[in-house]
């Protein structure tokens, strides 16, 4: 894990740099992900090189064969979430990934669901 | 596809809910940040990242994989300051929320409590005993923050995995009795 981040958040000027990345885009004009949208590559090859920013490849590398929380692949990459939300979004628009968005406030979890959480967790 | 689900932890600075994350977590805690404004509220959209209203929000966080299927994200929020409070895509959906409290500063988990209160998300108040001693009983504590009869106050160790699963079941039994009684009242209905 990158020890590079201030904890504090106190290191504003690494800002400007991340969105340079989405050509200073700090949302997706089209699709909206969630902190738990999960995240998929649609396809187990590598991507082709040229291709794709280096950071687009790498969400796709981390995708590749397991499905990751947007949250956890701004972490993994040490990028500011707004910044994955934008990459994942054009990489969907590529037809690269697929999503799963999670559950709404309104969507009241089943429980079916609730249990199985419980074996799991008891399990640990 | 597999379905992602959330369980915050939440309480004042220090209290303890990065190792509470780190005790059950399969992965190392991850740290992430976002960078939130007040004008956003609940709006996924920050126009000039230079606001002066901006603010950035870091939380740790760890991974369950209950099942193939079915992954659980634990949520440390923000323990500095309240703005996660704005952060409307933490708490969103989550399957409910641990208060971890501590009971020489149990003032600090009053906005926790109150957002989770005000929010109908299920809570759970684990007390945070310090080197595994506490100088108050389950029944104090819940007094001293006026909780509801249902909502569980659970003594506990979070640096023990043991301990905090403990504090998750106790949790998710809340949620699933509150799953229960509504599917009761609408089966009545």
């Amino acid at each position: 894990m990158p020890e590079s981040r201030r904890r504090d958040g106190t290191e504003t000027g690494r800002y400007l740099r991340p969105y340079a990345i989405t050509g200073g885009r700090t949302s997706h004009n089209q699709h909206a992900f969630a902190l738990l949208t999960l995240v998929v590559a649609r396809s187990a090859d590598e991507v082709p090189p040229g291709h794709l920013q280096p950071e687009a490849v790498q969400i796709l590398d981390l995708c590749r064969h397991r499905a990751v929380a947007v949250a956890e692949i701004a972490a993994r990459l040490d990028q500011p979430v707004n910044v994955i939300k934008v990459l994942c979004g054009d990489l969907l628009d590529a037809e690269l990934i697929l999503v799963q968005a999670p559950p709404r406030q309104e969507d009241q979890p089943s429980l079916e669901m609730i249990e199985k959480v419980i074996d799991g967790i008891r399990q640990l | 596809m597999p379905t992602a689900l959330k369980i915050l932890i939440a309480g004042g600075f220090g209290v303890g809910k990065t190792t509470m994350v780190g005790s059950v977590s399969e992965v190392a805690p991850l740290l992430t940040e976002e960078r939130i404004t007040e004008a956003s509220l609940g709006v996924d959209d920050l126009a000039g990242v230079e606001d002066k209203s901006a603010t950035t929000v870091a939380m740790d966080f760890g991974r369950i994989t209950i099942a193939p299927e079915l992954v659980l994200y634990l949520f440390g929020t923000p323990g500095q300051d309240r703005f996660w409070f704005m952060w409307d895509d933490l708490a969103t959906g989550a399957l409910g929320a641990v208060v971890l409290a501590d009971t020489r500063r149990l003032e600090n988990s009053f906005a926790s409590i109150d957002f989770f209160e005000e929010r109908r998300i299920p809570f759970t108040v684990g007390v945070n005993c310090f080197h595994g001693r506490c100088d108050s009983s389950a029944e104090q504590v819940r007094a001293a923050l006026d909780l509801d009869q249902d909502t569980p106050v659970v003594l506990c160790d979070v640096r023990d995995r043991e301990s905090s699963k403990d504090v998750l079941l106790a949790l998710l039994e809340t949620a699933r009795a509150r799953v229960a009684a509504s599917l009761a009242s609408s089966d009545s209905a």
